[in-house]
Formats: C-alpha cells, sequence, structure tokens
C-alpha cells in the first residue's frame, strides 16, 4: 500500500510503501518516539553524541541537531574517537569535521596515541587480542572519561535495531546473559554519577531504514567498513541474521520485542553488582583493575620484554 | 523475448558490473543474480532510491548501496 501518489523509496515491515518526505517524517518520528517512550532525554541536558562519522552516528546528530536548535535547553557537543585505524579512521572523521563544521556542533577528537601512546594498530601488533575486544573496551573507556570531564549528562550513540540484535544474539550464544543485562535503550544497569548515561535514539530503527534517511539528507558516504570487521564473532552473527530476515521478514523486529520484555527482569536480576573503581585509574570497573588497565599492563610488559 | 543490459556499481565490493537480464526484469532479479541479500542493500537509479520490484529498463545505470555499518 503506498502512502500517496509519489513514488515510493522504502517498503516497511508493515507492507507499507512511503515516498522520501512521508518516509522522512516517519523515521523522525520513529526516533521521537524513542526518546518519549523510553524518556532518553530530560527537559535539559548537555548532551554528547559519539560520532564516528558512519551513516548512525551522522543521523543521530542530525535529527539531535534539529532538536537542539527547537530547544535551546538541550545543549549538543560531538566526541570522536580516533582508533588510529589506518586507512579508516581518518576517513571518517573527515565525514565527521565536515558535517560538524556546517552544522555548528563543537567536536573533540581524543585519539589512542595521545591517551595511551599507542594506535590501535599498533597494539595489535604487540598483542595477540581479538581487535573489536580491545578496541571496543578502550573507546567505551575513552567516551566515559571524556564525556565526565566535558560535563555531558548523556552521550548519545547510533546503535540501531540491527546492532542490538546482534549483540543480544552474541551475548546469548556466548553464555553472557549479564552483558544483555547492559543493553537497551538506555544503557548500563543503575544510573551511578561514574558513568555518563548512554542512550540509543535509533534503538527501534533498523539498519536499512537509517541507511535511507542517511541518503535522503546527504548524510551517506562511499562505503568504508573497518579492516577488523569481516573476521569478527558480530559479523558472522550478522550475515546469519540478515539471512533469517530474508527468509522470515521481521524477525530482528521481534527478537528486540521480546528481549526488551525480559530486560527489566534482567535488570533486576543483576544490579546489585557493585561498581567498583579501578584501584590504578580510578575510572569504574567491573573488576579492581579496570579491562584498559589490564590491557595497558600487557602492553607495557609485552614492549619491555621486546 | 531481447534481454536488457543494465549496468551497476556495487559499493561494498567497490566495483562495476555490466549484466544482461530478462526483459521485463526488477530490481530482485537483478539481485539474485549478484547474489546479494536485498535485506542489506538500497538501490539507487539516478540517484532516487527504487524498489525491489521497480521495473529495470535497457541501459539503466545502478547503484547497489550497503546498508551494513562500517564498524
Amino acid at each position: 500500500m503506498n502512502c500517496c501518489n509519489s513514488k515510493p523509496i522504502i517498503g516497511l515491515y508493515s507492507g507499507e510503501k512511503l515516498c522520501k518526505i512521508h518516509f522522512n517524517d516517519y523515521f523522525e518520528s520513529k526516533v521521537s518516539k524513542t526518546i518519549r517512550q523510553f524518556e532518553l532525554l530530560g527537559k535539559e541536558e548537555n548532551l554528547g553524541v559519539a560520532l564516528s562519522g558512519g551513516k548512525d552516528s551522522l543521523t543521530v546528530l542530525h535529527i539531535l541537531s534539529k532538536l537542539s536548535k527547537t530547544n535551546p535547553k538541550i545543549k549538543l557537543n560531538a566526541i570522536a574517537i580516533d582508533e588510529g585505524i589506518h586507512g579508516y579512521r581518518d576517513k571518517t572523521l573527515e565525514k565527521a569535521r565536515d558535517f560538524c563544521n556546517k552544522n555548528n556542533v563543537e567536536l573533540h577528537i581524543f585519539s589512542y596515541k595521545e591517551e595511551f601512546g599507542l594506535t590501535l594498530d599498533e597494539m595489535l601488533k604487540i598483542l595477540d587480542v581479538k581487535p573489536c575486544s580491545i578496541c571496543g573496551v578502550f573507546r567505551r573507556y575513552l567516551l566515559n572519561k571524556k564525556a565526565k570531564e566535558l560535563k555531558l549528562t548523556k552521550l548519545a550513540t547510533g546503535h540501531n535495531l540491527d546492532d542490538e540484535c546482534q549483540s543480544i544474539i552474541m551475548n546469548q550464544m556466548k553464555n553472557n546473559i549479564q552483558a544483555s543485562a547492559r543493553l537497551g535503550p538506555k544503557v548500563g544497569l543503575v544510573q551511578d554519577p561514574k558513568f555518563v548515561q548512554r542512550i540509543k535514539p535509533l534503538y527501534l530503527c533498523t539498519e536499512k531504514e537509517v541507511t535511507t534517511y542517511a541518503f535522503i539528507n546527504g548524510l551517506l558516504d562511499s562505503f568504508n567498513e573497518c579492516p577488523n570487521v569481516p573476521q569478527s564473532f558480530r559479523a558472522q552473527v550478522r550475515d546469519m541474521l540478515n539471512s533469517m530476515e530474508q527468509k522470515f521478514p521481521g524477525t530482528k523486529y521481534s527478537t528486540v520485542n521480546s528481549f526488551l520484555q525480559t530486560l527489566p527482569l534482567l535488570k533486576q536480576q543483576f544490579r546489585s553488582d557493585a561498581v567498583k573503581i579501578c584501584a590504578k585509574c580510578s575510572e569504574p570497573s567491573a573488576n579492581d583493575i579496570c579491562n584498559a588497565c589490564v590491557y595497558l599492563e600487557k602492553l607495557k610488559n609485552s614492549i619491555i620484554v621486546k | 523475448m531481447e534481454k536488457i543490459k543494465v549496468s551497476v556499481f556495487i559499493d561494498r565490493e567497490n566495483r562495476n558490473a555490466s549484466l544482461e537480464l530478462e526483459n521485463n526484469s526488477v530490481v530482485l532479479d537483478l539481485l539474485d543474480k549478484l547474489e546479494i541479500n536485498p535485506v542489506t542493500v538500497i538501490v539507487s537509479r539516478n540517484n532516487e532510491l527504487i524498489l525491489e520490484d521497480e521495473r529495470l529498463n535497457d541501459n539503466d545505470d545502478l547503484r547497489i548501496l550497503s546498508v551494513i555499518s562500517g564498524g
């Protein structure tokens, strides 16, 4: 069923086909509804957007930028992390800078090289670890630390429905249900001043919807994939889910919606796990020493040995 | 029945291809031939997005854009 007489550009899971204008409205309404339904924003925020320069984070920044212009109590900043992945991050950061310049958003860039002394590429030459594991630890560490330094009240990321669906399935497969308790449109188990609350405004938007929105709003650049992705466990789960979605449309929505029903129970079950302070760096930690410091120690010891 | 020829750019593979399809082919037929899952892409013709049931024409110049996040 077509929305109107204009040419449709996307078919929704419901069967409805939307033109450019109606899809734009649909997508922005969906994000607004997600923000309201899950109470992602308060009346006043010093809001940060974790900006990679890819289509998802540009989309969330684009929409929150529009919101901030009509609501001066929502102040907006962008934080970008430069891991030093050669041939990949430099390109996406260029897109990030370009967008922030055009839209008058203050952009703060922090690099692994400056903060930890090594780029990710250099770390991977020293330690035999899965790239995404070490990269994720350092990125989340830096995002939280810098968000606190900037006195941000919330940090929005571009995670979409596909990302969440993959995480849910990955955690099930790895018998890591505690990690799933931290998922959801509002990340984490409890509100704690050691963490800047992370939110996912694109939570109910599929990757295809985000890409379509990015395309029609000039936010889509040429395909650029992190060189470490194809070998990852996540990529394999992603491909499996896309295969299922092709054969059984609605699989991803159903997976995430059913997960949302169990999420309050999971958060309740794991709520008592206290957030510790890392004995080395004083940042929040699940253990006595945080994962970032554990990796930094391993890197330091490996360099000394070499 | 005459066949049609279309040119495509597949951004994920960073390559161009030229394909012959049956007359009356639609976008889905093209994706099937290229073994691309339609869930993972959006397709544009003359910088306008088109749906999977859109009929293709002789000498169409198409872009197949991956929806998959970069990392």
